[in-house]
């Protein structure tokens, strides 16, 4: 095991020369400089064992018995493979990444308000190098998590969204990254930086399918910074294939004021570890992390979520849910911390699994560390099987026994779902897991 | 319709029904009364095919089938209605999709063509107005957070969308105010017809002054020990239980 730690981590820092000459004048810009430093910094970490208390429950094993290549070309697709992936009736930018690479043909942006910057990362660092080079980074830091360090280093592109203060965008951005491995095992390290001005509003749908099944590992880091009285809506949904490794950290940081809500989807993936923090900075900003997962077979899917309450009267509400079938291993992980001087804080958190079968598990561990005496906190975790009075109430009434048990899953689903305030997205996303119920039932 | 012979059944190794014999056709009323305990929701969940009551005799046939061999979902489908004494709350599914779901379940069955969703409400709005309900009540989830009369009502709508062929009403008049009470008797008489059958649990003879009951059964101690015709019911309404108790099991 350690050995083969080892090699994987050598076989990562060979890959790192590979790419390095793949970059081409990417490799003489001063973003570079970060890159070499985080590889050697993940060269020191090595990859976590469960001893390591941020992984206990999740033993990234698998992860290490391949060995994954960054790729700086991707195979073509056809723009009708995309439909499965569009939702009927919405009118989005869009932008789509094939294996982590641009696809500028798959993508379409319309006219943006005046100000507003949307391009992927890799253009971004040349043109708008000052404001990428000074936020890139700042919030996430490849010194302290393996992770993070190996995104840095192979961190090619991505998405760079500025929203100047005052601007609402009217339509949603779609932020489409599809998979075709075509065999090729490869490594994605997306990079995303959104910054949203003060006052002003967007929604975030982004989404991550595969065309071809197929093993590949998938390594991003976003930075979501929303500025003061800011509104930001981000929906995440992940359908990998199921023999997909993927990582995924979201660092959101909130000033005065500000909303943001996150609502993630897990459907697909072998192994995949979301890690989403979101640090109130300041005063009267409000928080909301949602997720729903729903995984079969082998699948072991790890939300870890963290909730900084730096300062006082800010206001954090957290709701995970998770179906679990056949062997299937969910975990969650919500740390609130509250700190000294965040007096009046309101957070609430509560994450409830169904298990479908014995072997199913989940490991749930709620972590609330409060510092601070006048604050409402709450949390609470269940763990149940489906209603067995209320399928018979559904089956007394005519309806099959597969088709009943689908409609109470998307029920327990329900509360999730209306989160998602974009219609399509969600209405499409309902349709998506009633299918896999139904593979599944 | 409905030939039921020496029925006995068991929870958890208690036998619950110790024998039941029954014969109901077309377009007959039959009321079970009864006391508390007595088996009388057991009787009627069996017929509708719950799984946690276990059959160890006797045999239920149902329009020249096994009864007792299909599925819930098969049962309800062939036309068997059970109106649940304790209406189940299901939150994040809204009335009118369960229904429209049932509704296509069993038109599907019977060969007939799917609704669409303007169809579908359009028939749920006749019969929610046919029982006095308000229609909001369509896109509220399934009895989450109604009244025990509310629930009970909604019952009796799911029976005027779905039109069966036998109908078990269990205890549907308690905890029905009069008014309440006279609209579901109304929507009961509504659906009768020399085709249908009713089963009506009830515990009193209020129900039966709307409904009234071509054959009245008591059921103690899981069976029938008096048989009779709507009279029995004011008897029983006068006298209570105690002059039945002892009577040996009849054949109904
Ligand atoms: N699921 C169960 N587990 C254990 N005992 C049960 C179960 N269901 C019913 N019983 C028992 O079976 C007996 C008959 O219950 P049942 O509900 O059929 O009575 P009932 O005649 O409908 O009574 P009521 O008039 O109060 O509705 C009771 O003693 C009850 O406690
Ligand atoms: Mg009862």
């Amino acid at each position: 095991m350690d050995s083969e730690k080892k090699d994987i981590r050598e076989w990562y820092q060979t890959a790192f020369a590979d790419f390095e000459n793949s970059l081409n004048g990417g490799a003489s810009l001063p973003f570079h400089a970060v890159r070499k430093k985080a590889i050697a910094r993940f060269a020191e970490l090595g990859f976590p064992s469960t001893r390591n208390e941020d992984w206990k429950y999740t033993n990234i094993a698998p992860l290490l018995k391949h060995q994954f290549q960054p790729v700086a070309e991707a195979p073509d697709i056809a723009a009708e493979s995309l439909a499965p992936f569009l939702f009927k009736g919405l009118d989005a930018d869009r932008l789509v990444f094939v294996n982590g690479v641009y696809n500028e043909a798959l993508s379409s942006v319309s006219n943006l308000p005046d100000g507003v910057i949307l391009d992927t990362l890799e253009n971004a660092f040349t043109t708008h190098a000052d404001t990428v080079t000074q936020a890139l980074g700042k919030t996430v830091s490849y010194e302290e998590e393996t992770f993070s360090a190996l995104n840095t280093a192979f961190a090619r592109t991505g998405v760079f969204l500025s929203v100047p203060a005052g601007v609402v965008l009217e339509r949603p951005l779609y932020i489409l990254h599809v998979s075709k491995t075509e065999g090729r095992e490869f490594l994605a390290a997306p990079r995303n930086l959104f910054l949203f001005g003060d006052n002003s509003q967007a929604r975030l749908v982004e989404g991550h399918y595969n065309l071809d099944g197929g093993t590949s590992f998938k390594n991003s880091v976003t930075e979501i910074s929303v500025g003061a009285d800011a509104l930001v809506e981000h929906v995440r949904i992940q359908d990998e294939s199921k023999d997909a490794f993927h990582f995924a950290t979201t660092q959101v940081e909130q000033a005065t004021g500000s909303n943001y809500t996150s609502v993630a989807i897990d459907l697909g993936g072998s192994l995949v570890r979301n890690n989403l923090n979101v640090h109130l900075a300041e005063e009267r900003c409000e928080a909301h992390l949602i997720g729903f997962y729903f995984g079969s077979g082998r699948q072991l899917i790890d939300n870890h979520t963290m909730i900084d309450h730096a300062v006082p009267n800010c206001e954090s509400n957290e709701l995970y849910k998770g179906i679990l079938d056949d062997r299937a291993h969910g975990v969650f992980n919500g740390k609130v911390m509250v700190r000294p001087d965040a007096q009046k804080t309101n957070a609430f958190q509560q994450n409830q699994a169904i298990l479908l079968s014995d072997d199913a598990h989940i490991d749930s561990k709620p972590q609330l560390e409060i510092f601070a005496d006048d604050v409402k906190c709450s949390h609470g975790a269940t763990v149940g099987e489906l209603d067995d009075e209320s399928l018979f109430y559904l089956r007394a009434r005519g309806i099959g026994e597969q088709e009943a048990h689908a409609m109470l899953r998307l029920a327990f689903a329900r509360d999730i779902f209306n989160y998602i305030k974009i219609d399509a997205v969600r209405e499409r996303l309902e349709e998506l897991v009633v299918e896999r119920f139904n593979n599944k039932a | 319709m409905l030939s039921i012979k020496n029925l006995h059944v068991s929870v958890e190794d208690t036998e619950i029904l110790k024998g039941v014999n029954l014969e109901v056709k077309p377009g007959e009323i039959h009321a079970i009364m009864g006391p508390n305990g007595s088996g009388k929701s057991t009787f009627a969940n069996v017929l509708a095919g719950r799984e946690e009551y276990e059959v160890t005799d006797g045999e239920v046939t149902y329009l020249g089938q096994d009864l007792l061999d299909m599925a819930p979902e098969e049962r309800a489908r062939e036309g068997v209605f059970l109106a649940f004494q304790y209406p189940v709350e299901i939150p994040g599914v809204s009335t009118s999709h369960f229904m429209k779901t049932a509704l296509n379940a069993i038109r599907e069955h019977r060969g007939e063509e799917q609704l669409d969703a303007m169809q579908f409400l359009k028939l749920a709005r006749e019969k929610m107005q046919l029982i006095e309900m308000d229609e909001k009540f369509l896109h509220r989830s399934v009895n989450d957070g109604f009244s025990g009369g509310e629930k009970k009502r909604n019952e009796i709508f799911q029976m005027a969308v779905l039109e069966p062929k036998l109908a078990i009403l269990d205890e549907t008049d308690s905890g029905l105010d009069i008014d309440a009470l006279r609209i579901v008797a109304n929507g009961v008489n509504k659906l009768r017809s020399s085709d249908n059958a009713f089963i009506v649990v009830t515990h009193y003879q209020r129900l039966l002054n709307y409904i009234v009951p071509d054959y009245v059964h008591v059921l103690v101690d899981g069976r029938i020990v008096e048989s009779g015709d709507k009279n029995l019911a004011l008897r029983l309404e006068e006298q209570g239980y105690d002059w039945v108790k002892d009577n040996d099991a009849v054949t109904a």
